[in-house]
């Protein structure tokens, strides 16, 4: 279009509506149906759908932290829990290790006891025998200590001593004496 | 600063549409030649491209909203379609664009809950006006939607109806008219100069200003863009000698408002959500 036309195109327009600030119809017109159109579409439509996104990813944010905020909750109690699993768990080792430690000496003491009951009850035993050995030799040995001693004298005297009584008697005052001495003699060493 | 190069750049405009048959005019006296036209208010009623003369009528402005509300709302669509919980990069930028209108805007102004209630409707006003703004200094379309006043003014009737509706509904046409024009806390005599000012202002200022001011900077950027490459163009391909390097000048020039065209793109968006806040706000809080 050359600047001629270009210019005779103007005053052909800008004669009747030379006033910009005079809204000529068709532009008000046009102008309505097009903001119209934008403010439908935008409200109706556009806006909305971006609105949902945001108020889904503020909800997701909300949850997360909510999430976020349950898990530590739930963190800070089990670590509670293992805490106090753990307090207990060493007062019982070290309630088992006292007992093990106490059950040790008592069994330790108790062998010990018993030991010692078996050893004087064998040296008890070993007593008794010895002296019941003792009594028996000494009841042999006084029988056989007579008859010999009277048999001796009987030849050294040359008659039989009958009268048992008489015998008997001489024999028991005789073992009394020796035994008396060998007392005697015992004290004297003890 | 928009409003001086809106200032400048009219200036510039009626000075050179009043002489545009001369081609004597502030450019034509500037650079001394024919091959110049400097750009003319003209530039916002371009010829029609389909149904001429009837309401209907369909021009390169309006091609231009087209494409930019097509295009937003297809971006935008693109990024919910694909929206995930944990946002890519598309996404991520759209999110960007919503927090800054809920936190650095509306929830500025108003409660948690009222900005809940309003900001859909705030947020696309918002990627609106930043779509129609920023095909300004789109290449090819080199239009902004909002540079012609039709839009702006569809837009800011909108929020004096949103506004004055929801003041109706809060407080009862009477209790909105009391709160709106008798503000509590004056002498009764003030009454005779402040309710005049209170009602030119709810009921004409806050709506005109919202629409002009936005359309007004949209065409003053419109106008220094073209300025500057229509020099730019002049100088490189018809002035003769030395005066071909100021073209470079004229293409910084132009490279440099291209940049602040699209930083004046969001700022005036920013400002009308802004204030279309502060008029809700108004409107339904119980005083101000």
């Amino acid at each position: 279009m050359t600047a001629l036309s270009l210019v005779v195109a103007a005053e052909e327009h800008g004669e009747s509506s030379a006033n910009p600030l005079i809204p000529a119809p068709y532009d008000i017109l046009w102008s309505l149906i097009i903001f119209t159109i934008i403010v439908v579409v935008f409200m109706k439509v556009l806006l909305p759908k971006m609105q949902a996104i945001l108020d889904e990813r503020a909800e997701k944010i909300e949850g997360g932290l909510k999430k976020a905020e349950e898990a530590q909750s739930e963190a800070a109690a089990a670590l509670e829990e293992y805490t106090a699993q753990l307090t207990e768990a060493r007062a019982e080792a070290a309630r088992i290790r006292e007992d093990a430690r106490s059950e040790a000496t008592a069994i330790v003491s108790d062998s010990r006891t018993t030991a010692s009951d078996d050893a004087q009850r064998i040296v008890e035993t070993a007593h008794k025998q010895i002296e019941a050995e003792r009594q028996q030799a000494i009841v042999s040995l006084r029988a056989e200590v007579g008859t010999l001693a009277t048999e001796l004298a009987s030849r050294i005297v040359g008659e039989s001593l009958a009268d048992d009584a008489r015998q008997q008697r001489i024999i028991d005052s005789f073992l009394d004496d020796l035994e008396a001495s060998v007392n005697d003699k015992q004290k004297a060493e003890g | 600063m928009a409003n001086l190069a809106l200032v400048s750049a009219m200036t510039a405009a009626t000075e050179t549409s009043s002489d545009a048959e001369s081609s004597t005019g502030f450019f034509g006296w500037l650079f001394g030649s024919d091959g110049f036209h400097a750009p003319t208010v003209d530039e916002f009623f371009p010829p029609a491209l389909l149904f001429e003369g009837t309401i209907f009528e369909f021009n390169r402005i309006e091609l231009a909203r087209v494409i930019a509300a097509v295009v937003l709302m297809l971006l935008v669509w693109l990024v919910v379609r694909n929206a995930k919980l944990v946002p890519g990069r598309g996404q991520g930028a759209f999110e960007f664009l919503l927090d800054f209108v809920r936190f650095q805007i509306v929830e500025q102004v108003m409660s948690p809950e009222n900005a809940k209630r309003f900001l859909p409707f705030l947020t696309t006003v918002f990627l609106a006006i930043l779509a129609f703004n920023i095909t300004g200094v789109i290449p090819f379309i080199n239009m902004a939607g909002t540079s012609l006043i039709g839009l702006p003014i569809v837009m800011a009737v909108w929020i004096y109806v949103l506004y004055l509706g929801v003041g109706v509904k809060q407080h009862g046409l009477g209790g909105y008219l009391k709160l709106s024009l008798f503000p509590a806390g004056v002498p009764k005599g003030i009454y005779v100069l402040l309710t005049p000012i209170e009602f030119l202002q709810v009921f004409i200022l806050r709506p005109a200003t919202l629409a002009l001011r936005l359309c007004a900077n949209m065409m003053a950027g419109h106008l220094l863009l073209v300025l500057c490459f229509a020099a730019t163009q002049y100088f490189f391909f018809e002035a003769a000698g030395f005066m071909k390097s100021m073209g470079a000048v004229t293409f910084a020039a132009g490279f440099a408002f291209t940049l602040f065209e699209i930083f004046v793109a969001a700022l005036q968006a920013y400002v009308f959500v802004m204030l279309s806040s502060v008029y809700i706000n108004m409107a339904i809080e119980e005083e101000h």
